[in-house]
């Protein structure tokens, strides 16, 4: 997997169109729009229509949608992968938030060094870190001593924070892009030199200029770290831990339905997610636009 | 000026990025020596045990092997020996042919897609599209399997549907198994024409319709402007999007598994297949083995994709 995630939805502004909206070619387009839609619709109204049909009585049901929070196993899976989210957007924040602010305002001699780190979960695929993950935890030196309980607590409980420790590796992609975008359109510097001109110490500049004049990019890496955490099969599947998306396997073709509809609602929320993300961006940006 | 205000606000300190960090109220402490990049330790901190050490397991496991009987460890290269034959070769190669053609084909179909967004969306249907790209290609995984599953799997809505009212059997007269390297090249395609999309937009974005209007000018048609402006502009970054295209397929495991699953001749599931210990106990080398193989053709591909991006940034602002 790699991290692409368009302009609109980071809030950097994209230009619409690159003026050659003109009337020849105009149907070709239209003919390209069309097929592709077809393509990338076809599945999903397909999948739908099989969630939906009551082969039995030939009409349609919603069963498998309602009965989403009482399929077995389901609830508590689903249960696993918000807390696992939850924690991956806190840690993600507690981390990187502070981080890229020392980047930009401290050490931004540090910048390519840490830009490159954070894009280096891109190059190793989760198949090949969950492997390497599984060969520290399972390492001598990690199965004894003070080391093997804290390695053995992150492995048990209800929440297995390896997991969510280690997707917070896996969005820094998508994180480090959002708060860079974010912080870079504030332009940051000006404001601590304003802040700090007028006295104020790094603690009030920090959450009373920097904080609220970031929030939307906090937001946004929130969000992907969220979408990311959530929908996350890999590393789960490997280390043998029922979240979500493994559920969704699990239930296995006998629920066909339950899979499809389960499907389509984790594809959907997603894809709202986003959508809300690119939106915040907008108004946010319009309010700033409004008030310069 | 601001360098100025900054040392009299905080005396000791050094000008510039390696300025103290100032404790706590401005200017009531006597500031302790403190570098800033000190404060970004947790950070390498955290990368250093989830990230780097995980890495570094993999590369030391896949030089390693524990011999069953006496249970010394030594360093061998028998693993990744091991790794370039057999099932394993296969699996290798048939990865590499699976992820050349998704990538090929996605980048087609993806830039004539982008080609035909870029020059006709309104504000709501760009962020529409972009968005259900996003989430397509970032976030597709395991639900993509199934969305095709039950649209062209065994008792798929279509198949059912060819079947009963076309008499088509889609594996029989149509040769088309979901299950097999060409089912999965359609399905990656799910995700790889959206990837292309998002990739090359900003590119397509970036071409000035001047340069369109100085080539019509000197009176060069459509497909000339095509062939001698803008496809040289765009190449690089046109390749590089191929070259990531390949490493997504290359690296994807939750559709593959999710629609085949158990042992199906692709690396990712070959190595989910050792680990998950269906293959005889000592082979985690092997499996660590295989991982550094993929990485090891991951790597300089995505650097190349870095550089050819950056090629292209050049001409596309």
């Amino acid at each position: 997997m790699v991290a692409v995630i368009p302009d609109v939805v980071l809030g950097a502004t994209v230009p619409v169109g690159s003026g050659t909206r003109r009337g020849r070619g105009r149907w070709g387009r239209l003919v390209v729009l069309a097929i592709g839609a077809g393509y990338f619709l076809l599945p999903l109204l397909c999948a739908f229509w099989f969630s939906i049909d009551d082969r039995v009585h030939g009409r349609a049901t919603f069963a498998a949608y309602s009965g989403i929070f009482t399929a077995q196993g389901v609830p508590a899976a689903f249960f696993m992968s918000l807390r696992l989210a939850l924690a991956a957007i806190v840690i993600t924040v507690a981390l990187m938030v502070p981080t890229m602010l020392v980047l930009h305002l401290r050490v931004p001699a540090m910048r390519p060094v840490v830009e490159t780190l954070c894009l280096m979960p891109l190059v190793i695929p989760p198949v090949a870190l969950v492997i390497g993950i599984g060969q520290v935890i399972s390492a001598d030196w990690a199965q004894t001593g003070p080391v093997a309980s804290f390695v053995e607590s992150l492995q048990s409980g209800s929440t297995p924070w390896i997991l969510a420790f280690s997707y917070v590796v896996l969005a820094l992609p998508f994180t480090y892009r959002a708060l860079d975008a974010g912080i870079r359109s504030i332009d940051a510097q000006t404001l601590v030199e304003a802040a700090r001109g007028l006295g104020a110490g790094w603690g009030v500049v920090t959450v009373r200029v920097l904080l609220p004049a970031l929030r939307t990019a906090v937001l946004n890496a929130a969000f992907l770290a969220f979408a990311l955490a959530f929908g996350e099969y890999t590393l789960a599947t490997f280390l043998q831990y029922t979240t979500f998306s493994v559920a969704i396997v699990k239930a296995g073709s006998a629920e066909g339905q339950l899979q499809t509809s389960l499907s389509i609602m984790s594809l959907l929320v997603t894809w709202v997610l986003l959508l809300l993300i690119s939106l915040l961006g907008r108004s946010y940006r319009t309010s700033r636009r409004a008030r310069s | 000026m601001t360098a100025e205000i900054q040392r009299r606000s905080s005396p000791g300190a050094p000008a510039g990025g390696t300025a103290a960090r100032p404790a706590g109220d401005a200017g009531s402490h006597p500031r302790r020596f403190r570098p800033a990049w000190l404060l970004l330790l947790p950070f390498f901190g955290y990368l250093a045990v989830f990230f780097l050490l995980p890495t570094g397991a993999i590369v030391l496991s896949a030089f390693r092997s524990t011999d069953s009987e006496s249970g010394v460890t030594s360093f061998t290269g028998s693993n990744v020996t091991g790794a370039l034959h057999g099932v394993y070769l296969t699996s290798i190669e048939n990865s590499i042919e699976l992820s050349l053609i998704s990538a090929a084909v996605g980048a087609v179909l993806g830039l004539l897609l982008a080609w035909a967004i870029v020059n006709s969306t309104s504000g709501l249907l760009g962020r529409l599209t972009s968005t259900a790209a996003a989430v397509l290609a970032n976030f597709g995984g395991v639900p993509l399997a199934f969305l095709f599953v039950f649209t062209v799997g065994n008792s798929g809505v279509l198949t059912t549907l060819l079947d009963k009212h076309l008499g088509l059997g889609l594996g029989s007269d149509l040769h088309f198994n979901l299950y097999s390297i060409v089912g999965l090249e359609v399905v990656y395609l799910y995700f790889q024409i959206p990837m292309m999309i998002l990739v090359i937009t900003p590119a397509l974005q970036g071409l000035r319709p001047q340069w369109q209007e100085a080539a019509a000018s000197l009176g060069a048609s459509r497909w000339q402007y095509w062939r001698h402006v803008a496809g040289p502009v765009l190449a690089p970054n046109v390749l590089g999007s191929v070259l990531l295209l390949f490493c997504t397929s290359f690296s994807a495991f939750a559709t593959a598994n999710a629609l085949i699953g158990g042992t199906f001749p692709i690396i990712p599931i070959q190595i989910f297949s050792i680990f998950d210990g269906n293959v005889i106990a000592g082979q985690e080398n092997l499996g660590a083995a295989l991982s550094m193989i993929m990485i090891v053709v991951v790597v300089p591909l995505t650097l190349a994709y870095q550089l050819l991006q950056r090629r292209t940034t050049r001409w596309l602002r």
